[in-house]
């Protein structure tokens, strides 16, 4: 292990940075699960399939991956109230706990995986946009633009998120939702209805990532399958449905990984971000800022 | 001699909120008493912490000299506590025979006993007889009305051959005839030895029922003595009434 | 049927089978036969815990990974300090599951606190951890893998794999006897009142967490044997893929899809659904396979929870306790008759 200033720094820089990321790829967990108490396994096909989405509108026509996401959020949308009518019906009406409707979305997330690698095959996909190649320095800390720019815009899309949720009447009604259902109902709120809305949300989520997702690494279809436990690292760790929460365990979680892929070599890092869960679960299953 | 339960000073907060503050209970071997309180009060949480449900925060219970704290909910029935719950919890993916069988088997078996299939078969029957279910023996919960429920829960507890049962609003929804046959039927467990405490709201039962009368307001016990003295306690009335 | 006819019956049908198979001169039956008796192991094990307790075990790769490397573990330490002998595969088998059983063991320690959804997602954790330590330990290959040589032949039985499929027949046999033997016995009585209502089964005295405890270890182990013999039958053992998800994916939809309540599910969703994938496999490719584990997979959960074995009790219109597998879940039971998630006495508000 060859100790540097440098090499520290940079490994916690790009850890935040990538924890930007890694928030948005769960803040649609954060939702689905924290809130609703949907255990939605298939958040990151969704997200491929975000990716992929891109990946064609830039290839063929040289569209901006992010830009793509935000015209592609209304299908996701779509598909997200589609997929909620399906798993109500089937699940929730009845009262069936969290076997099938895990074993639903189990089957969903091979589902999705397979018909892209039917469509696609195993072949790396990228996308090109002019902030994937360069870096900025700052004297001895890189950001590198790939990485920065999803940061960013997810920072924004969580913010916008959390704005919906504490000031606008569904996003409130969403957070009351996971409370108090019965109150909704006497207040002439459909819960199902809201219920159906916030896992919309959930999956439109996954468009802008994907996008991210794109932009910072090359993407085939079993990538997916790595961020099921982080996914679920994370959600677990910002307590639940927490927003806030959810940023502060992404960049953790974000950092421990690059640290020890920079400083113990990235064979490591799985272990590290799974062993921080397990030890969440096990001591504070409320995670840091739980409710 | 020594009290069978013996509860001091216990309290329980969920984050800020007091749901039981300084509780202190003796209650005697053989006693028949009544917990009543408004909605909200605590009996249901003073159950759960009785029996293990929960943890409280202070204070202790002890049952039969020896201290429950740290104790798991298992190991209090098996020395010889026993609840029903307040909205009824049966086993649904199994019938009512079997649904009594499993007190039997963790409980009355692991005490020591040991009885033939066919033993614990007809025992379950009986059981379930004493509350008028043996029709029903073979069928499954979700077929039971919801005053079914409550008896079966009632028989589940039985079936652990307590030495203290806690009814927990079991004759909610019942008629007075049914009312007046579990009355008859706690007596009779009363009479054979069990201590029972009987949590109510139908007050007819409570007080023909009850030697003692313990009255839980917002967390807080106001009166423990004899029926017709607490139901004439100032204290009471306003809880109950208003001012 | 009481236990032993039940034993001797279906160790006479395996040797029938076996014997069967032997005389039709082809291998590909063996090959393809390892792989269905395998995931009969597993999809049994898993069961065990997934089904009659109600704990979703999303790690079942690592067990079974677990079981593989401990063999590459015992054959390394054979070629390394020269051990005159080679250690003979029933023996690793008990090796495998011995350590898989520690580890379910000490999982179930961990998490089995947690309810429903996150002790699933702590299975996924520890499994990653394991295949993150495993990958990194060179003494089994680490991320290169590992090479183990088999006999080409042996004794009578002629092809090795011939030997490898009778062993995991026998596996198979012995897994399904133990889920039937605990589905009768008290202890299947007591997974199922964990499975029902947890807090209900503590006040009624059963010790829910010594079972669960159990369950896990049982099933662990199970497992763990299933993988032993796999690095003799494939030869190449790649961490990536002997943890792959595909394992957890089939040992969670083979029960689901036969039914979760009694031993009988899991075999039979094994049986269609592993000669379905032999059959996709064979002809299209093995990635339409997972598509029809996924396909399959929501198809039943949505449609028929209770699985083959449920869709049978329907068409019979039998009570269930006439039949095999004295309970079942009953999906159309209103949300009213057991109602945990609004009661009282669990302390939400008093």
């Amino acid at each position: 292990m060859i100790f540097s200033f440098d090499l520290l720094i940079n490994g916690i820089v790009s850890g935040i940075l990538i924890g930007g990321f890694y928030a948005a790829v769960t803040c649609g967990v954060s939702l689905s699960f924290g809130i609703l108490d949907i255990v939605n396994i298939a958040q990151p096909a969704f997200i491929i399939l975000g990716s992929y989405v891109c990946y064609i509108l830039n290839a063929d026509f040289g569209i901006d991956p992010i830009v793509t996401s935000i015209i592609m959020l209304p299908a996701f949308y779509a598909l997200g109230a589609a997929i909620y009518q399906v798993y109500y019906v089937a699940f929730e009406r009845h009262g069936q706990e969290s076997l099938r409707g895990l074993a639903f979305f189990f089957g969903l997330l091979f589902i999705t995986e397979v018909t892209l690698v039917l469509y696609f095959g195993v072949d790396y996909r990228y996308v090109q946009a002019a902030y994937i190649g360069p870096t900025w320095h700052f004297g001895f800390i890189d950001l590198p633009m790939r990485l920065l720019v999803p940061c960013l815009v997810s920072l924004l899309l969580i913010a916008v998120l959390q704005l919906i949720l504490t000031r606008s009447f569904v996003g409130r009604a969403i957070m009351a939702v996971a409370q108090d259902q019965l109150a909704l109902r006497l207040m002439a709120i459909d819960p199902v209805r809201i219920k159906r809305i916030a896992f919309a949300i959930s999956i439109a989520t996954a468009s802008l990532a994907g996008a991210f997702l794109i932009i910072i690494q090359p993407v085939e279809p079993s990538v997916g399958r790595e961020y099921i436990g982080r996914v679920f690292a994370i959600c677990v760790l910002g307590g639940m449905g927490s927003l806030p929460g959810t940023v502060i365990a992404a960049m953790l979680i974000g950092i421990v990984e690059s640290l020890t892929a920079t400083f113990y070599g990235p064979s490591w890092a799985p272990a590290v971000s799974f062993g921080f869960l397990l030890l969440t679960l096990a001591v504070r299953p409320a995670g840091l800022l739980g409710r | 001699m020594t009290d069978l339960l013996q509860i001091d000073n216990l309290g329980k907060r969920f984050g800020g909120f007091v749901a039981l503050e300084n509780i202190s209970l003796s209650v005697p071997a053989g006693e028949r008493l009544g917990l009543i309180g408004p909605n909200g009060s605590g009996k249901s949480t003073l159950v759960n912490c009785i029996c293990g449900t929960l943890r409280n925060e202070q204070g202790s219970v002890r049952f039969g000299g020896r201290t429950l704290d740290g104790l798991a909910a298992h190991q209090r029935t098996r020395l010889g506590l026993a609840r029903s719950f307040q909205l009824p919890r049966p086993f649904v993916s199994l019938n009512l025979m079997d649904n009594i069988r499993i007190p039997l088997l963790y409980t009355v078996e692991a005490r020591g006993a040991h009885h033939s299939t066919g033993d614990i078969d007809d025992h379950c029957h009986r059981l379930l007889g004493e509350v008028g279910l043996e029709q029903k023996a073979r069928q499954l919960p979700r077929d039971l009305t919801q005053v079914e429920m409550r008896k079966l829960e009632l028989a589940r507890a039985m079936a652990a051959e307590p030495k203290l049962l806690i009814a927990d609003e079991a004759m909610a929804g019942l008629t007075h005839s049914e009312i007046e046959d579990i009355l008859a039927l706690l007596v009779r467990l009363n009479e054979q030895g069990v201590t029972v405490i009987l949590i109510e709201h139908i007050m007819s039962a409570v007080m023909s029922f009850s030697r003692r009368l313990v009255v839980l307001v917002s967390g807080r016990k106001i009166a423990d003595g004899p029926p017709d003295a607490v139901m004439r306690d100032p204290e009471v009335e306003r809880a109950y009434l208003g001012q | 049927m009481r236990s032993l006819p039940f034993l001797l019956i279906s160790l006479a049908l395996g040797a029938a089978a076996f014997a069967g198979a032997m005389s039709l001169g082809n291998d590909y039956i063996f090959f393809a036969g390892y792989v269905v008796l395998q995931y009969v192991v597993l999809s049994t094990a898993w069961n065990i815990l997934g089904g009659y307790c109600g704990y979703v075990n999303f790690g079942s790769a690592a067990f079974f990974a677990l079981g593989a490397y401990s063999t590459v573990a015992v054959y390394q330490s054979v070629e390394a300090y020269e051990f005159p002998h080679v250690v003979p595969v029933p023996i690793l088998i008990l090796v495998g599951g011995v350590v898989s059983g520690i580890i379910g063991l000490g999982m179930g320690y961990l998490t089995l606190r947690l309810r429903g959804a996150f002790f699933a997602i702590a299975t996924l954790a520890l499994a990653v951890v394991l295949q993150t330590l495993v990958v990194n330990w060179d003494f089994v290959g680490g991320s290169r893998g590992a090479y183990i040589i088999r006999p080409e032949t042996i004794g009578p039985i002629g092809a090795y794999v011939r030997y490898l499929a009778l062993l995991m027949l026998l596996l198979a046999i012995g897994s399904l006897n133990v889920a039937r033997l605990i589905e009768r016995s008290r202890l299947g009585y007591g997974f199922a009142t964990i499975r029902d209502d947890e807090q209900a089964a503590e006040a009624a005295g059963v010790p829910t967490l010594r079972l669960k405890l159990i369950a896990t270890t049982i099933s662990g182990a199970l497992m763990g044997m299933a993988g032993a013999p796999f690095p003799y039958y494939i030869g190449y053992l790649q961490p990536s893929s002997t943890f792959g998800l595909d394992y957890a994916v089939n040992s969670i939809a083979m029960p689901l899809i036969g039914g979760t309540t009694s031993w009988v599910g899991p075999l039979i969703g094994t049986l269609l659904l592993g000669s379905l994938q032999q059959y996709v496999t064979v002809t299209i490719s093995s990635a339409a396979n997972l598509l029809v584990v996924g396909g399959l997979l929501v198809f039943f959960v949505v449609l028929a929870p209770n699985g083959i074995i449920g869709l049978f009790h329907k068409y019979l219109q039998r009570k269930p306790d006439d039949f095999v597998g004295r309970r079942r879940i009953d999906p159309e039971a209103p949300a009213g008759t057991a109602a945990p998630a609004s009661d009282a006495a669990s302390g939400s508000a008093p």
